[in-house]
């Protein structure tokens, strides 16, 4: 599973790549929202997280320690959504 | 101000040709809302057989505009949507949009400055838009707007970056050329690196904030530098280009 850390690198992207689908799971804007990495407890807004997309979902890790933070594959019906690596989500009440 | 992110079919009211590599395409849309500079649409189109591709693109314009947005594409030479919207999309067409997304990668003229605005490439749309918007909103925040392009023939934007300069309200726009420089060319002629950085950001201070957008390595590059020339990490956002183009 090692890939040469420049290919990685290539291919990162920011949280905002991520906006729109987590504006689809949560029905409204997130990249602007705090979250804490379970990991290193770094705290920043969603938008600041290093997303993969080259994978057979997304994938979003802590800029500071790089685990994994956020996972999110949709199929034609169902989106699953692993959060394991964030203490929390923040979400705006309506 | 709750409002479901929808697909909504744009027409495509006019194609302007910036660069050859780059064009910007007006769509005009039936539920158009105001966006933040920064936000971009995602785009998504979808083959006869039901095959679908989706990608996100910058807006260019500034939300003084009302009813359409500008989106400027770079055409990728694997881009699949890239070379639809380039070689198949005339005037009239329809495409399916939804947007505006994001809310982290966001400049506002209420949000004031001073401004640090990095771009390599076609990096530079989304900071197009803040300082379009900036312009428009007779914001006289001091702005620094450092562009990085291969050649002369790769600048996007540049007779209207030269004007908004021209206009005296605060905005400089310094430009480095990486390949090829254009006749008697003084300025910088290498990639961004932390002496340019310190240099471009020393006359702005510490409390700027500053926005970098281009391919992953130069922002990768561009938010060390500026790290280095004293800016806190939290007061720099960033926007990496992906392999698959635009920001997604």
């Amino acid at each position: 599973m090692e890939e040469p850390m420049d290919r990685v690198h290539e291919n990162m992207l920011d949280g905002n790549a991520a906006a729109g689908i987590l504006d689809e799971i949560f029905g409204g804007e997130m990249t602007a929202s705090p979250t804490e990495c379970e990991h290193c407890g770094r705290e920043g807004e969603l938008g600041s997280l290093l997303t993969f997309t080259q994978a057979p979902g997304l994938v979003l890790r802590c800029p500071a320690c790089s685990e994994v933070m956020l996972r999110v594959v949709q199929t034609p019906d169902y989106t699953y959504l692993d959060v394991r690596g964030a203490v929390y989500l923040r979400l705006a009440r309506r | 101000m709750k409002r479901l992110l929808e697909w909504q079919i744009a027409a495509v009211k006019s194609i302007r040709e910036e660069t050859y590599r780059t064009k910007t395409l007006t769509l005009s849309l039936p539920s158009w809302t105001a966006h933040r500079p920064g936000q971009h649409y995602d785009v998504r189109l979808t083959a006869p057989d039901g095959y679908q591709a989706q990608r996100s693109y910058s807006i260019a314009s500034e939300p003084e505009r009302t009813g359409e947005i500008d989106l400027t594409v770079e055409q990728l030479s694997d881009g699949e949507v890239s070379s639809y919207l380039h070689d198949v999309l005339v005037p009239g067409d329809r495409i399916e949009v939804r947007g505006p997304i994001g809310g982290y990668f966001v400049w506002e003229a209420s949000l004031g400055g001073p401004l640090l605005l990095v771009a390599g490439g076609s990096g530079v749309v989304p900071l197009m838009s803040m300082v379009r918007h900036r312009r428009a909103a007779g914001a006289t925040v001091a702005t620094h707007l450092l562009y990085s392009s291969r050649t002369p023939e790769d600048v996007i934007y540049a007779d209207e970056l030269h004007e908004l300069q021209a206009a005296g309200d605060g905005l400089r726009v310094i430009q480095t050329f990486t390949r090829a420089q254009p006749p008697n060319w003084t300025g910088y002629a290498r990639r961004i690196d932390a002496a340019m950085l310190s240099e471009v950001a020393a006359p702005l201070g510490r409390k700027a904030q500053a926005f970098i957008c281009g391919p992953t390595l130069l922002v990768e590059a561009a938010a060390d530098g500026l790290v280095e020339a004293g800016l806190a990490p939290e007061r720099i956002k960033t926007e990496r280009f992906g392999p698959s183009g635009g920001t997604a």
